[in-house]
């Protein structure tokens, strides 16, 4: 029996399995060595959610190793959840191309640092920006936060330092970041919602 | 949503305005297209442009942007002059028999008690007036002159068709053949959803829009209903979830809310939002004010809230002002902020008028952005040209850049505009050094506490006693930030029903927010996420797929709030007697003993049926208002006011034009363009290859979308010999931007109060960096204006001018 390389792709993604490769009269041993084994089937899948609009479709992630401590895992491939009862497996053009976003060349890698009246980032570390920020902060809360108005009232806010929230960060981020910022007296705090 | 995604195959008739889910929602429209094919609906379209949605409705409406209340208006007045009202659900379900007290008017454009100086209504007239036993007064006969429903016919009997068509510029014809189709929903077993976005929103009356449907819908009788309701079908992947968390200026988790300076004692805080009922035997459910913020202060102060310093009450910063976001980036403007923290946002991008946001950054000593991707704001102090002219050596603020993950990195929930929290699991590690944001917000504050321990400072102490008890101090996990939003008994739980029972033991998870006390022995980070993560786990990580009823419920699919309630009011499904109105869609039902069914029930369970407790169980008064009382900002009935920047005057009033009670910074005025110098309305809006800023990293959809472009219709570019594919300029008082011509069919020029208007279709995806060809970020255009009552920016309505651009104009 005699297949092309293009009519065996075809029988195969039809859904014919090994063992019925091996009833169809050939050693699947010589088949494997002519195709490559789909990368998919190695990837660990992870049940995820599509981060751009609030349709919220279920999306299952496909990378490579097993998440052990001593491995990194990539992202190879993402599609639609189908077992997700809002999208069903459908994705739209933007979910579709989710896998560019996770490996988009304008991620942030490392921390940087533009210094007053530069014209260029610098990289530093975090601990050096983390320990300059909260310095920033304390000695402006110190000098700024508003323990009475001018009426005498207990008012305890901090009026000088703003916070934007992200509205498609976890609910997780989002309870931890609004803790943090109340806890502070923060009061000049919004998310996307506003606007 | 007061419903949910799927539940949008229920409906009769799928009204879409404010809103186009074809391109921003693709794959929840494709709930519409099930409810066409399967349930044989009609779908209304009514927008300024003939948009994907538009093409697969049976009725489309093009209107004039910013007149959205005056066609709503004129539906209301066109379902009471047919008398196409569900009677029974009006007369039992809302509040159309309350008598209005005498102070209340409304007069040329004005509703009684306005402050000019101030731009704002003093309320106290705008309520029902009340009976010797301090209960709302009604007449359900409706004929009182005074009632609700006689109020409302008054009010909206200016808004005839050839009126609706004058100021919108919908055909009489179109306008009623819309019209019918609505009404053909008054009947019980049939219902209207209502699908809107920031179509609605971003106005100057956008909150106002919003409310005109839903009480058409209460007119209607769909509310409660499956296939029914007001639902909002929201931007970002979690801007519920963040609504929800309080992440806004005046905002407490589960939407309590922050105190005055004026609410300085803890108990007068607590007693005004404590509503008591305003008609007898009502629920009100907002008597239980005090145990959510009792829990909440538990969950964040511990052992530091206690009865005796009103749980903390002071440890709570107060509200001079409210800080929105335009606030905010007018005080930097004035140089009156020192610091910003963006996190996963771009304002540059994002927030109206990019003159004045560049101005206010500028004025700044540090900015911090934690992000995944590169964002304008973080790099607006550089100079790339046109697309934004600065000078790097005059501007002093320091920017940090702190790379953060992204969804596919990470643990966590988010909730779906159907206000279902679902979990996600992490499936790769972040690029580089990026760290995920909880583990960067515990960084930065155990750092900020580590100062205050050390050095001591100005009121150190809602800092040093927050809660902190993650077994990793640095990197708390998502587990631990959702058990603690879901709340957990801090000693045993007694069963307030019978001694001998106990709800919960100390230290465990609650299941319901029903658990919660005001005595200290409950903490909860959000009373409406209760029983997301109780003590049989977590409940957002179900995946069961099963749906009983038929109806699209899902209920063992993640955890929707509250109580795992998947439609909201849905005691208003049933008559008064407690049958469903449609026996095909049954959500709940009372069984002769409580309400049971295939939702969770809206309702006290053993409300009898005869004891009267309407659907709308968080109003005082428990009926829907279609009277909003003192509710909004300006004024308890939908009026249409001009957006900032119009056209043409107002018809109805044209000494009262825009918004009365809507936002504006004095000198923002002089930013305001004329009819005269900028003649074109103009309107801002996504397209389905691209998501707000960020997408245009993503190299896929670049090479999709690659280039900046604004739609004109055929007429417009005749006139101004604008060919498809030329550059044009378009400019707006506060600033310009050059981009592609699409010269289409799909925006015609309307006939508004005589002469002929055209609109201008604004995408508003790109900016200076990213993988598309750069372009300029649209905002540049947008005026600094927002809304009545929630300070939403006016993205939506605006003037603009357009020209064929200059030959060699990059």
């Amino acid at each position: 029996m005699a297949f092309t390389r293009r009519q065996f792709l075809k029988i195969t993604a039809g859904g014919i399995g090994a063992t019925s490769l091996t009833a169809l009269g050939f050693s699947p041993s010589r088949v494997l060595a002519e195709v490559r084994e789909f990368k998919l089937a190695r990837a660990s899948e992870t049940r995820n959610t599509c981060p751009y609009c609030s349709v919220g479709c279920g999306v299952i992630l496909y990378s490579l190793g097993d998440r052990a401590k001593n491995a990194r895992a990539e992202l190879i491939h993402v599609e639609g959840d189908p077992d997700h009862p809002v999208n069903r497996g459908t994705l739209c053009p933007k979910g579709a191309a989710l896998l560019d976003f996770v490996r988009s060349p304008n991620r942030l890698r490392f921390p940087e640092y533009r210094a007053p009246g530069s014209d260029k980032w610098e990289r530093v570390t975090w601990d050096w920006a983390l320990d300059r920020i909260a310095r920033s902060m304390k000695d402006d809360r110190d000098r700024s936060f508003l323990r009475r108005n001018g009426a005498g009232q207990t008012v305890n806010r901090w009026p000088t330092v703003g916070f934007l929230a992200a509205s498609a960060s976890s609910n997780e981020t989002g309870s931890i970041t609004g803790k943090v910022i109340r806890a502070m007296g923060g009061v000049a705090i919004d998310n996307q919602a506003r606007v | 949503m007061t419903n949910h995604w799927v539940d949008i195959k229920n409906a009769n008739v799928v009204m879409v305005m404010g809103g186009n889910p074809a391109e921003a929602h693709p794959c929840g429209f494709k709930w519409v297209v099930e409810a066409k094919a399967h349930n044989r609906a009609k779908l209304i379209v009514v927008d300024p442009r003939f948009t994907r949605t538009a093409a697969v409705a049976d009725l489309f409406a093009q209107l004039r942007p910013g007149t959205d209340i005056a066609f709503l208006g004129g539906v209301i007045r066109w379902l009471l002059e047919k008398d196409a009202i569900q009677r029974e659900y009006v007369l039992a379900y809302t509040n159309a028999a309350f008598i209005v007290g005498e102070k209340f008017a409304f007069q040329d454009g004005l509703f009684s008690g306005y402050d000019e100086p101030k731009r704002t209504y003093d309320r106290s007239g705008w309520t029902y007036e009340l009976g010797a036993d301090g209960f709302a007064m009604t007449d359900p006969t409706l004929q009182h002159p005074r009632c609700v429903f006689q109020l409302l016919k008054k009010h909206y009997d200016r808004y005839t068709p050839a009126m609706v068509a004058d100021v919108t510029g919908v055909p009489v014809e179109t306008f009623q053949q819309i019209c019918e189709a609505i009404a053909s929903t008054a009947a019980p077993d049939r219902t209207m959803t209502s699908l809107y976005a920031l179509g609605w929103t971003q106005h100057t009356v956008g909150a106002q829009n919003i409310r005109c449907m839903a009480m058409i819908q209460l007119l209607l009788g769909n509310m409660g209903m499956a296939g029914g309701g007001v639902n909002a079908l929201r931007g970002h992947s979690n801007i519920q979830g963040l609504t929800d968390l309080g992440l806004l200026s005046d905002a407490l988790p589960g939407y309590l809310s922050l105190a005055r300076d004026v609410e300085q004692d803890y108990q007068a805080y607590v007693d005004k939002r404590t509503l008591k009922p305003l008609r007898p035997g009502q629920m009100s459910y907002w008597q239980n004010y005090p145990k959510f913020h009792v829990s909440l202060m538990k969950s964040w102060y511990g052992a530091a809230a206690t009865r005796e310093n009103g749980w903390a009450y002071d440890w709570l910063p107060k509200l001079d002002r409210l800080y929105d976001v335009l606030t905010v980036f007018h005080l930097m403007s004035e140089g009156k902020l020192n610091g910003y923290v963006c996190q996963g946002f771009n304002p540059l991008a994002s927030v109206p008028h990019k003159e004045k946001l560049i101005e206010g950054l500028s004025k700044l000593k540090f900015l911090v952005v934690i992000d995944p991707l590169v964002t304008e704001t973080s790099d607006f102090w550089q100079d790339h040209g046109d697309l934004n002219r600065v000078d790097p050596a005059k501007i002093q603020t320091e920017v940090y850049r702190l790379p953060s993950s992204c969804f596919a990195e990470e643990d966590g929930s988010l909730v779906n505009s159907g206000r279902t929290l679902v979990w996600h699991w992490k499936g790769a590690d972040p690029p580089g050094e990026a760290k995920e944001d909880p583990e960067i917000i515990a960084l930065l504050f155990t750092r900020i506490r580590a100062l205050y321990a050390k050095e001591g400072g100005t009121f150190p102490d809602p800092i040093l006693g927050l809660v902190w008890d993650y077994k990793i101090p640095t990197k708390p996990s998502a587990e631990e930030l959702a058990r603690d939003f879901n709340g957990k008994a801090l000693a045993d739980l007694g069963d307030p029903k019978d001694p001998t029972k106990t709800i919960a033991k100390a230290g465990e998870q609650l299941a319901t927010f029903g658990a919660l006390r005001d005595d200290g022995t409950t903490a909860c980070g959000n009373w409406l996420f209760c029983g997301s993560f109780s003590q049989a786990g977590n409940q957002m990580a179900r995946r069961d797929t099963a749906d009983p009823s038929g109806l699209g419920l899902f209920p063992g699919w993640g955890f929707a709030w509250p109580a795992n309630r998947r439609v909201l009011y849905n005691r208003a499904s049933c008559d008064p007697a407690g049958r469903p109105w449609d026996a095909k869609r049954k959500l709940i039902w009372w069984n002769g003993a409580k309400w049971i069914g295939n939702d969770v029930p809206d309702m006290r369970p053993d409300a009898k049926p005869e004891e009267g407790v309407s659907p709308f169980i968080m109003n005082p008064e428990g009926v829907g208002r279609l009277f909003g009382t003192d509710k909004m900002a300006d004024g308890p009935f939908p009026e249409h006011y001009e957006p900032f920047e119009s056209p043409v005057a107002n018809p109805l009033h044209p000494k009262v034009g825009p918004n009365p009670a809507a936002r504006i910074f004095e000198r923002d005025r002089r930013d305001l363009g004329t009819a005269e110098e900028f003649p074109y309305a103009a309107t801002t809006y996504r397209l389905t290859e691209h998501f707000h800023f960020w997408s245009k990293h993503v190299r896929l959809l670049a090479v999709l979308q690659p280039e900046q472009f604004v739609e004109i219709g055929e007429a417009l570019a005749q006139q101004k010999g604008i060919r498809a594919g030329d550059r044009v300029v378009v400019r707006s008082r506060r600033g310009r931007i050059v981009a592609r011509a699409v010269v289409t069919k799909r925006i015609k020029p309307l006939k508004i109060g005589g002469r002929e208007v055209h609109t201008v279709g604004i995408p508003f995806h790109w900016g200076f960096s990213g993988l598309t060809r750069p372009g300029y970020i649209a905002n540049a255009l947008t005026p600094f204006v927002g809304d009545a009552n929630v300070q939403t920016p006016e993205f939506k309505a605006f003037l603009v001018n357009v020209e064929k651009a200059p030959a060699g104009v990059a």
